[in-house]
């Protein structure tokens, strides 16, 4: 690594994946065996409901179809850290669309005509559909027998009641936090649940082979994570599971976990192994797949007139939905992180997920710290406002100082941990700060600028560790073995640009297989949290000298020298200081034939793993650390900041300008400007426009089902478009590396979406003096305000529109 | 059943197909068309879309009876002899594509830009590719990939 120039990192190498651009990627959705039968799953028309009678004779009428499964044939729970989730639902159902039976069929559209020919009996129950409700004393339980389900030892559900999970966190005396507080600051804020709206719904076929093997494929993120719960959930031995990763198109957290794959695996071995797929529409991904929970963070936070955080109290409920899948770690997530990338010396925090009758959640890109900081970087601006300072000067008195500062769970921070000041100078000199915004031409348009930081690292437990394997090919080629998922965030091009560089060889001379098996490639945790490239990289960096042990082992054979004294560059290993005396990787390959015949050395692999250094637990009562180590292994910092402008007369708020910083350095510039412009828009769609509606004021009575999700497509969930995005984009990597980090870099593609919410959200402030703390900031709710708080801005637009008239 | 005669990528296919199929089944599951995407079945989403009589077209809105008589195109056409298309060359150089899932439809539109209106202005660029929906990239790789394409083609002129 050293000093040398580097020719393959930190350049614009393309993407391996060119199979999507030649129209022959392959995907779960596209993908068929001979003999394969069609699963269409029958939802529930009821929030919360007790199933009566299910019949389904007419459904077996049906030609082609093969088989009728309802809950009673598979009577056991699954679940990701909770095993809080029907196969099919037993008993009752817990939201509208709940699966309450999957017909199997010899084709799609006799699966599809059979599931309408069940008839389902059910006497509807009490519900619940917010978390205010889902709290109260005698709110109805979304599962009663929560004291029977099996969990992980670090969640801790309550039953009895709707909470799924608590996390405490306990640092100092937060009586004598606010103490010493001589402002304090306290509000609650919302997000709505929102749909990960990935294209590729999902998606899983599974088959089971005569000798008991298992085969998956399904639209996943991590294939290793998939096979793990399929075995914890199904009882079957890991060995005879194979989980198979296609390109999988888009993920953003909504495709984490296990999915759906049980039920065609279950279907299968019902079945005599035969390959069975289950497909979703788009509206069914609404309806049976997980989205992103909703939010309700209460915060209040003191600080000394000269601008020191002293004391921090927040209660944070996450909407889990009925099942909690990765909901309730984000709670956990959200709790221990409990504030932004700023020093409090005194913090109280609860974090909880709690049940509702809705459709289930899961992570969704940045794992909840989207929603903490929306929360936490409009608290930090309403500070700086009432201390009278410039919002980025109070934040750069505060911020995380690496190697000096603890975090909340009380970590400190590695010396090396990054740049978080530099990030916050830096965006704010980008936005031009301190320079105001210009008038536009329209006077019912008003311009205004808006500021957030963020940090995050991967909430991962503290034995998530990947491994990679190279093998040398006789042309001086590699194979990168890997379990690196790829959803479109471009890792896999990333790792092969580290091998490129470490044996100097062209990136098209290194093949990373498109599908890829768990039985064929080695293990990693998951590709979750933006760990793929530090974690995954620096198992390969390992595996790398692995082989650079072995190739310098032959080589130094061959010219009779030391070990150390071969150089390993440009697919050749040569003497150090000796150009001549080289050998080319492609002869060492397979083995080195000598002059005499005697070979040497042996097909070439390199392998190596990676263990994230001293990563610990946190106790379960105070959140803090059992001993000094950290919760993650990096984390990235950075800030974001943005120009936007508000038409008063339609409350409609288009972003001008965006600017987007990080601390780290970025292997690729082509693929990090591509994460940080696809999270931006993402983060600014999310602030602007979207929310999964549900009628839960009861307006709708009458109109549509109770309880049901009013906008299952895109004509009402409103995803961004060409047309509506901001094209001013500056974005600025810092360079600053973490020193075990391959090449330094840290992950990104969580974090190029943390800022945008607050950092409109707190330009909204700064144009109107108006503080909005729910999301979306849509413009019916953009005009209600100026309605409610700032009259006379509208008055005087309005007159602009008569004269115009 | 009606038999139509469809020219796909510049090969005569004759399918028989019902009266209320979709363009988009026929290419996806008659054709085996697989780069020919599907998500939303309903015009919301325009990966679907092929290139039909020089016209973008979402195929899922186009029933298969229409479509009798009618050249098509789709991805798997713009790879000849081994030579792939300006527009494919430019996304991958310009990093226009991340999951890949609506990728064949903004390389269609694309290669229809291209050929159709290569003095597009960037407004003109994102307004044609606002019938189809990227969830990754934020559309500016897109829209850079598509005026290097125009570029490569027509040269700097353009």
């Amino acid at each position: 690594m050293g000093s040398k120039e580097l020719k393959y990192i930190g350049k614009r190498i393309p993407r391996v994946d060119v199979d999507k651009v030649l129209g022959d990627a392959e995907y779960a959705y596209d993908f068929e065996l001979p003999g394969m039968l069609w699963v269409k799953l029958v939802g529930a028309p009821h929030p919360h409901a007790k199933i009566i009678k299910i019949d389904y004779s007419d459904a077996l009428k049906v030609p082609g179809v093969v088989r009728v499964f309802t809950g009673e044939d598979f009577p056991f729970k699954v679940g990701i850290y909770a095993a809080d989730r029907d196969v099919l639902a037993r008993e009752k159902t817990l939201y509208y669309g709940h699966p309450v039976a999957a017909v199997v069929a010899e084709s799609l559209e006799a699966a599809e005509e059979a599931a309408s020919k069940i008839v389902v009996e059910y006497e509807p129950l009490p519900y619940v559909l917010t978390i205010e409700d889902a709290l109260k004393d005698n709110a109805p339980l979304v599962h009663e027998n929560l004291a029977e389900y099996k969990h992980a030892p670090f969640i801790y559900p309550k039953p009895g009641t709707n909470i799924a999970h608590h996390t405490k966190l306990r640092k100092g005396n937060i009586e004598d936090g606010f103490a010493k507080a001589d402002i304090v600051v306290e509000n609650s804020y919302k997000e709505p649940m929102i749909s990960h709206y990935y294209l590729e719904p999902w998606t899983g076929i599974a088959r089971v082979k005569k000798d008991g093997t298992i085969e998956v494929w399904s639209s996943h993120q991590s294939p290793f994570a998939v096979r793990n719960l399929l075995a914890l959930s199904l009882g079957v031995p890991i060995t005879k599971l194979v989980v198979h990763h296609l390109r999988t198109g888009g993920g953003f957290g909504g495709k984490a976990g296990l999915l759906l794959e049980h039920i065609p695996v279950l279907i299968s071995m019902k079945l005599g192994g035969r390959p069975v797929k289950l497909r979703l529409t788009a509206r069914e991904n609404f309806f049976f797949m997980a989205q992103r929970a909703g939010y309700l963070i209460k915060m209040k936070t003191g600080v000394t007139a000269n601008g020191k955080l002293v004391a921090h109290y927040g209660e944070y409920y996450l909407d889990a939905g009925a099942y909690a899948d990765y909901t309730v770690n984000i709670a956990r997530a959200v709790g221990l992180t409990a504030f932004g990338p700023y020093e409090i010396p005194n913090i109280h925090v609860d974090s909880y997920a709690v049940y509702t009758n809705k459709v289930p959640t899961t992570a969704f890109r940045g794992f909840g710290m989207q929603e903490l900081f929306f929360a936490v970087e409009s608290q930090m601006d309403e500070l700086a406002h009432k201390l009278g300072m410039d919002p980025v000067e109070f934040r750069l008195k505060n911020v995380f100082v690496p190697g000096k500062s603890r975090t909340a769970i009380n970590e400190l921070l590695r010396k090396d941990a990054g740049a978080p000041a530099q990030a916050i100078k830096e965006a704010a000199k980008l936005i031009e700060w301190n320079t105001p915004s210009e008038k536009p031409r329209e006077p019912w348009k008003i311009r205004a600028k808006g500021f957030a930081a963020f940090w995050k690292g991967p909430f991962q437990p503290p034995n998530a560790t990947s491994s990679a394997i190279v093998k040398l090919n006789e042309d001086g080629g590699v194979d990168l073995l890997i379990g690196t998922g790829e959803m479109g965030q471009g890792t896999t091009t990333g790792l092969v640009q580290i091998v490129a560089e470490e044996l100097g060889i062209p990136p098209e001379k290194i093949r990373v297989a498109p599908i890829r098996s768990t039985d064929m490639v080695p293990y990693t945790w998951q590709t979750v949290g933006s760990r793929g490239l530090f974690t995954d990289g620096q198992a390969l960096v390992n595996a790398l000298n692995d082989l650079k042990r072995k190739i310098r082992a032959v080589a130094s054979k061959i010219f009779n020298v030391e070990e150390y004294e071969i150089e390993i560059g440009d697919g050749k290993a040569c003497v150090k200081g000796e150009p001549e005396k080289c050998v080319e990787l492609k002869d060492l390959a397979l083995g080195y034939m000598q002059p005499t015949g005697i070979t040497i050395g042996g097909p070439l692999i390199g392998a190596g793993a990676h263990v994230p250094e001293r990563n610990v637990l946190t106790h379960p009562e105070t959140g803090q650390i059992l001993e000094e180590g950290h919760l993650a292994p990096f984390y990235t910092f950075g800030a974001g900041a943005v120009e936007i402008e508000i038409n008063l007369l339609t409350g409609d708020i288009r972003v001008l300008k965006v600017v987007s910083v990080f601390d780290t350095p970025a292997l690729n510039p082509g693929l990090a400007e591509g994460q940080v412009i696809g999270g931006a828009v993402m983060g600014i769609n999310i602030a602007l426009r979207e929310k999964l509606l549900f009628d839960v004021k009861g307006e709708y009575k009458g109109l549509f089902p109770e309880g049901m999700l009013l906008n299952p497509c895109l004509s009402n969930y409103i995803v961004s478009r060409a047309a509506d995005v901001p094209k001013d984009f500056k974005i600025k990597f810092l360079g600053v590396g973490q020193s075990d980090a391959p090449y330094g870099a840290k992950g990104i593609g969580e974090l190029a979406m943390l800022a945008w919410p607050a950092a409109i959200a707190n330009a909204v402030y700064n144009a109107l003096k108006i503080r909005i703390t729910e999301l979306p900031l849509s413009p019916d709710k953009i005009i209600d305000e100026i309605k409610k708080k700032r009259p006379e801005l509208l008055e005087e637009a309005e007159k602009f529109l008569e004269l115009n008239l | 059943m009606v038999r139509i005669t469809l020219t796909v990528n510049g090969e005569k296919k004759e399918v028989d197909v019902s009266i209320s199929e979709s363009l988009l089944h026929v290419l996806r599951d008659k054709l085996h068309l697989r780069s020919v995407k599907a998500n939303c079945y309903r015009g919301e989403c325009g990966i679907c879309t092929v290139i039909m009589n020089n016209r973008l077209v979402k195929s899922c809105q186009v029933l298969a009876v229409e479509a009798d008589g009618a050249e098509i195109i789709t991805v798997e056409g713009l790879t000849r002899d081994g030579k792939i298309a300006p527009i494919q060359r430019a996304f991958i150089e310009k990093f226009g594509f991340q999951c890949g899932f609506c990728t064949p439809a903004f390389v269609l539109a694309g290669h229809w830009i291209v050929n159709n209106m290569p003095k597009a202005s960037e407004d003109e660029i994102r307004e044609i590719i606002s019938g189809i929906v990227c969830r990754c990239t934020g559309y500016k790789q897109i829209v850079d990939a598509i005026k290097y394409a125009i570029m490569l083609a027509h040269g700097e002129s353009g």
